[in-house]
């Protein structure tokens, strides 16, 4: 890639330059890197993904240092780090804060990647990267809730490893080999906490080095979704295009100074987020004879945790409970083919037919409703209008290839349009 | 499209502030972390009658005493009723966890964290709630929760009552079967013995033990409320700037 560019220069970059890319790779990723000029709101959030990403990875290190994996202090030790560790407070709230921020950014990353076809060739690795940075955020979420040994730390893990257990014929001894107990334990608390500081943030990082590598390589799509190196000028450098640096890295510092107002207010006033980022029967120790009146996931997880209980039924002679699993898994797994189920020739929402953007409306509403179900405890009038968004989900993937292909598309400019 | 896609987030925003529903009817209770002759009341209050049986053991009294205020001498003749229990210790009790499970069928829940497990209503209407049952094992049952296995330790300073009336038909709102139901206990309840305190006083007291109470689950409150304005101002000026510089650069991007 690099090549035999900036070799044989003068000064301290040049001997660097001739014995590793520094110069180049700067350029290749920021200063040469053209981005379309037409960013707009919703290109703020994969930078701040990055940024929350590097706040976890650096609170989790400090909390490591005065945190205790085991089922007799671990409780205690999240105590010790909230009162008499040295800042400790604020620390452990960045983290548990930083968590849902997570989130947030990456469903609004995910939402601007389908509504601007950003998963369309030829970008279809970049989308499949980013989900599999999806699914290993939420394996780490996951594990890093069990951590505090609270009461819904301890139920919610039960609940989800019992998933596993609803298997036919090797569910029962999958989630015993997953607890590596007959129930959750200390032994599950050390390995998650294993897996929660050392083998899922190398995946993750090593899952975003590979998204922003296939990213460059390609070149970033735009709100329009034209491709901008189409047109290019006498050096080869795309028309619509600005570089990376200084352009969008002085754009995202603005947009960074405004996540961290956000983030600040709640790490300082609500860190609870009304028991919606820290749920209130952790506060309580885990106690495995005692089970929580209602067990609610955190909410990044309800949209899935609804579509689990709404299948309340069993077809094929295929228990209710391992179905919902079936569903769930589905709805996760659904999203990684999303690039070839979209047969619309433009990739952009704003000209797309009515029937995409119909379907992508009813996707936000259908999942926004799913994960406001999960929180709920279940009725048989939520089950049903959990079934309801179930059916909707799926149908909006299911009909993707029929409508995408039949709908009438508005002309596509040839340039961007800003 | 933008705008209705914008208007499907704010509906999320509701839905984050809906509290996972109780049924209960709690008394109202408003905390003040910086009414400190209230928080030196409550911390008295709960030296003498709650560390009898319930600790506090993830605060230390040194902490107590450096963010309320209070001085170590006072700390140490006062608050400390354990010889062996030295300034920077945590609030420990003397009792065994073995004793009392013997003597209450569970031992008595630690008291650090109870206001963030439950909430300062629950905990104020609660200290509030007993009343005479004779077929409990302690003599008293509670409105906020049902068949406690707790006796009723500010009997001294309350009194004590009979209910006179079902709660639930004065409060006719949905009953939570596991968090119990609370009315109004004034409504139901029939004075039998007069305790030290007046009705007013004894609602004062009630009200400082259950601010401290409030202290204690997260004492880094105060730190967090003064960091505060200063990290957001700093970040607003910030922003400014940041704002200026993204404009000055992008004013040689034309459309």
């Amino acid at each position: 890639m690099a090549g035999n560019r900036n070799k044989g220069n003068p000064g301290l970059m040049g001997w660097i330059d001739d014995r590793f890319p520094a110069t180049a790779m700067w350029e290749d990723h920021l200063s040469k890197y053209y981005a379309p000029k037409n960013f707009n709101f919703w290109y703020f959030f994969g930078s701040l993904a990055l940024l929350v990403l590097v706040n976890q990875i650096l609170t989790g290190i400090w909390l490591t240092m005065s945190y205790n994996p085991s089922a007799d202090g671990a409780f205690a030790s999240m105590e010790y780090i909230m009162r008499d560790v040295e800042m400790g407070w604020l620390i452990r709230y960045m983290h548990s804060t930083g968590a849902s921020a997570f989130f947030v950014v990456v469903y609004l990353h995910m939402l601007r990647g389908m509504m601007y076809g950003s998963y369309q060739k030829p970008r279809e690795l970049i989308w499949i990267f980013g989900m599999a940075i999806y699914l290993a955020l939420m394996a780490e979420a996951f594990m890093g809730y069990l951590l505090p040994w609270g009461q819904m730390s301890y139920w919610g893990a039960q609940v989800i490893i019992s998933l596993f257990g609803a298997i036919p014929v090797i569910g029962g001894d999958l989630a015993q080999w997953i607890r590596g107990d007959y129930l959750i334990s200390g032994i599950t608390l050390n390995r998650f906490f294993a897996l929660h500081v050392a083998a899922l943030p190398i995946v993750i990082i090593a899952l975003v080095v590979l998204h922003i590598l296939a990213l460059h390589e390609v070149g970033s799509n735009n709100p329009d979704g034209v491709e901008i190196k189409k047109d290019l000028d006498e050096n080869g450098v795309p028309l619509d295009g600005i570089p990376f640096h200084p352009y969008y890295t002085v754009k995202d510092i603005v947009g960074v100074a405004v996540f961290l107002f956000v983030f600040a207010l709640i790490v300082f006033y609500f860190p609870e987020m009304g028991g919606y980022f820290i749920e209130a029967p952790n506060f309580e120790p885990a106690n495995p004879l005692k089970t929580p009146d209602h067990i609610a996931p955190v909410w990044y997880f309800t949209p899935f945790y609804a579509i689990l209980r709404a299948i309340t039924f069993s077809v094929f002679g295929l228990e209710a409970k391992f179905l919902g699993v079936i569903f769930m898994g589905a709805a996760i797994a659904i999203l990684f083919v999303l690039p070839w189920l979209d047969r619309s020739p433009v990739r952009s929402i704003r000209y797309k037919g009515w029937m995409s953007k119909t379907a992508l409306v009813l996707f936000c509403v259908s999942f926004v409703v799913l994960g406001i179900l999960g929180v709920l405890p279940s009725t048989p009038g939520r089950t049903s209008l959990a079934q309801l968004c179930t059916a909707i989900y799926f149908l909006v993937f299911l009909l993707m290839p029929f409508y995408t292909r039949i709908e009438k598309c508005k002309p596509v400019p040839e340039r961007i349009t800003g | 499209m933008k705008k209705q896609l914008l208007a499907v987030l704010f509906a999320l925003v509701p839905a984050l502030s809906m509290a996972a529903g109780s049924a209960t009817k709690l008394d109202a209770m408003s905390p003040d972390l910086y009414n400190f002759e209230s928080l030196h009341n409550g911390a008295r209050l709960f030296v003498n009658y709650c560390m009898g049986c319930h600790s506090a053991e993830h605060q230390r009294f040194a902490r107590t005493a450096e963010d309320l205020g209070i001085s170590q001498d006072v700390i140490e003749q006062n608050l400390i009723l354990n010889s062996q229990t030295a300034y920077n210790d945590q609030m420990r009790i003397s009792m065994t966890k073995a004793d009392s499970t013997v003597w209450f069928g569970t031992p008595p829940p630690d008291l650090s964290l109870m206001a963030r497990l439950k909430s300062p209503e629950y905990i104020y209407s609660f200290l509030r709630g007993f009343y005479l049952d004779s077929e409990k094992p302690w003599g008293v049952n509670n409105l906020a929760f049902p068949d406690v296995g707790m006796p009723h330790v500010l009997a001294d300073l309350q009194g004590t009552y009979n209910l006179a009336c079902d709660p639930s038909a004065v409060n006719s709102a949905t009953v939570d079967p596991l968090k119990g139901r609370v009315a109004n206990p004034r409504d139901c309840f029939t004075e039998v013995t007069t305790g030290s305190l007046s009705p007013a006083e004894f609602d004062k007291a009630v009200y400082d033990l259950t601010n401290f109470m409030v202290y204690v689950a997260e004492p880094s409150k105060y730190q967090a409320n003064s960091m505060a304005p200063k990290v957001l101002i700093f970040i607003v000026i910030f922003l400014f700037f940041a704002y200026l510089l993204k404009k000055e650069y992008w004013r040689d991007i034309k459309n």
